[in-house]
């Protein structure tokens, strides 16, 4: 961000100041307030938020809930594991790709990269659709539950191809290329030996793209798996929060019965599925904001 | 985005074009490391977006999972006729579109105004803290979003009944109030996505020159003057590229979001029902193949025609603006 302006105290000056403090603290407040629901849920006393509801801050204090998601881990524990692995190798084999594709794209001396570019290009403005997509890669492909339907169509996209061909032709000198090659280094030597090393916060933004494309992804298990040992966490959430919705319609008392998880229980296994995200926020998110900066100010 | 890169390669391309004039072989020859290493980028997109395109077929047919694409039986324009005369593509298109422009609307205004005010605030701690947690929410998945949801507006135990019934007030059907989700979900749309846009629309301010702002403060030019002449100028060329990116989403939009929350609540269908939850649902749970790659397709071309003519209509207007 710029070092703030010297600012002079004049009245407009101060109405303004008084605003945006106003203002962007509403909103904060605004961006928060769902997740603090949640986790005072999950800290509840279960017949306490079945009686007077969720609140800001809880009732009764319990953490019974995590005990008791903790006596039967399995699935979670089955679902992290699905998730880090998908997680690991789509990330790994994506920015292998897509490092690679935009040091292509970006060699002045390849006279085709205008050509691919646009290929590429051209999937965002038309597509054949979601359906026969799903039947391209279920029926003649035969990806149902398998991981190759939870890795392959999060590998890459044209965003971030293109956001990194533009991220590697704004860091890398043009000379360093040019002059590796007189010295009869080999195209792919040169990107593996060269471009990589120095390219490193252009992969760490592209990186966490695609980890949080995985580590969030509910719809490709959805369409794909059925099995319930090869589920992703948060479609592992999601079948827990319908099946308890379904228990409620028809009518199934919640009597803390081992296969409707209770009110509490929900929001603990919220937490636990959203919380290293939250954990690695603070440390992760600059690198998302220089992204979007190279993304969309140089592009 | 896509324009200048394009202006920038048709640039070397003229020099390429000087040097030597090629064909296809000299270049395969020349190069065939870089076109190894663009194997995989092109079996992706071969197999994940152009081989699909083939599929397109199905919206003629009606659909068998044994007759495959080209094995069921062809059924001509009969996907079609229906979803016209139901009325049913009308209605999706209408909200579709509806709850898009509102989206657009709603977003650019609140992020602009959000990201001005931020690169304006003395307190760098506060603007760093505020932004991080105003970015938080497009970490976290929309699967928690069908928990948030819950947690407001459930009628039961909702936080929002809560309130009500502490104040006096008759409790809030949320279910039963189709209305109410044109709203609720455009909150819950601001919530996710706020602190994105924001951070792109304050890269671009923080790139403006301090110069600018310092001459406008010795001419004697109050904040809110400033804010007019100089930041919201210079921002409408972030402006248009992202609104032709949006426009070119403008039939899609959002399927995570609308699945999320309202899922298959019927009753809501009317006010709720988008093409991308139809088209899924054609999919999972009525199994109409025909039915959903026709509406599917219908919703490609309408999208493409619109992202073409909004873009040509930049071009005539503004050159450098344009996508492609």
């Amino acid at each position: 961000m710029t070092a703030p302006m010297k600012i002079k105290r004049t009245k407009s000056q101060i109405a303004f100041s008084i605003i945006g403090y106003t203002v962007i603290t509403l909103v904060s407040i605004y961006c928060l307030f769902p997740l603090v629901l949640i986790v005072s849920g999950s800290f509840t006393q279960n017949d306490v938020l079945m009686r007077q509801g969720y609140s800001l801050w809880p009732r009764v204090f319990s953490t019974a809930a995590y005990r008791q998601l903790f006596r039967y881990p399995e699935g979670i524990i089955n679902a992290y594991g699905t998730t880090i692995m998908c997680t690991v190798v789509g990330t790994a084999l994506g920015l292998f790709i897509i490092t690679m594709t935009g040091y292509v794209l970006q060699r002045p001396d390849f006279k085709y990269r205008s050509k691919v570019s646009f290929m590429i290009y051209f999937t965002t403005i038309f597509g054949g659709g979601m359906v026969p997509w799903f039947i391209m890669l279920s029926k003649y492909l035969h990806f149902q539950n398998t991981y190759m339907a939870r890795i392959l169509p999060l590998l890459m996209s044209p965003f971030l191809i293109i956001l990194m061909r533009t991220f590697i032709s704004s860091t890398v000198p043009h000379e360093i290329i040019e002059s590796a090659k007189i010295d009869s280094a080999g195209d792919f030597a040169i990107y593996w030996r060269i471009v990589l090393p120095v390219i490193t916060p252009g992969i760490a933004t592209v990186g966490l793209f695609l980890a949080l494309g995985y580590w969030n992804d509910w719809y490709l298990t959805s369409l794909f798996i059925t099995k319930k040992n090869m589920y992703s966490l948060q479609f592992y959430l999601y079948d827990m929060l319908n099946s308890v919705r379904f228990a409620q319609e028809m009518g199934i008392p919640q009597l803390g019965t081992e296969q409707v998880p209770t009110e509490s229980i929900k929001m603990a296994m919220v937490v636990i599925v959203t919380g290293p995200i939250i954990f690695l926020y603070p440390f992760v998110q600059r690198y998302f904001i220089a992204g979007i900066t190279v993304g969309s100010v140089k592009g | 985005m896509a324009g200048a890169v394009k202006a920038k390669e048709s640039a070397t391309k003229a020099t390429g074009r000087a040097k030597k004039k090629d064909g296809f072989v000299a270049e395969f020859r020349r190069n065939k490391v870089m076109f190894a290493m663009l194997i995989p980028v092109t079996v992706y997109f071969l197999l994940n977006n152009y081989l699909p395109m083939a599929g397109i077929y199905l919206a003629f047919t009606k659909f068998n999972f044994v007759g495959g694409i080209f094995g069921s039986p062809f059924v001509g324009m009969e996907n079609f006729k229906f979803l016209f005369s139901s009325g049913k593509l009308l209605k999706l298109t209408a909200n579709t579109l509806s709850y898009n422009v509102m989206f657009i609307l709603v977003d650019h205004v609140l992020q602009i105004t959000f990201a001005i005010i931020l690169s304006r605030l003395g307190s760098r701690i506060f603007t760093k803290f505020t932004q991080s947690v105003m970015f938080l929410p497009h970490f976290v998945s929309f699967v928690i979003l069908n928990v948030i949801v819950y947690n407001i507006f459930n009628y039961e135990v909702g936080f929002l009944n809560g309130i009500l019934t502490s104040l006096g007030q008759q409790p809030f059907d949320a279910y039963n109030t189709p209305g109410a989700w044109r709203f609720i979900l455009l909150a819950l749309h601001v919530w996710k996505g706020v602190g994105y846009g924001t951070v792109v629309y304050l890269a671009t301010i923080t790139g403006i020159s301090t110069e600018l702002y310092e001459a406008a403060d010795i001419d004697g030019a109050n904040v809110f003057q400033q804010i007019r002449y100089i930041t919201l100028p210079l921002l409408v060329p972030t402006f248009i590229i992202l609104l032709l990116m949006s426009l070119g989403r403008i039939m899609r939009g959002q399927f995570d979001l609308f699945y999320q929350t309202v899922g298959n609540v019927g009753t809501l269908y009317d006010v709720t029902d988008i093409l991308d939850t139809f088209v899924y649902r054609s999919l999972r749970l009525e199994f109409d193949v025909g039915m959903g790659t026709a509406a599917g397709l219908y919703q490609s071309v309408f999208g493409f025609i619109v992202i073409m003519s909004a873009n040509a209509a930049i071009k005539k207007y503004q050159k450098d603006y344009a996508l492609f």
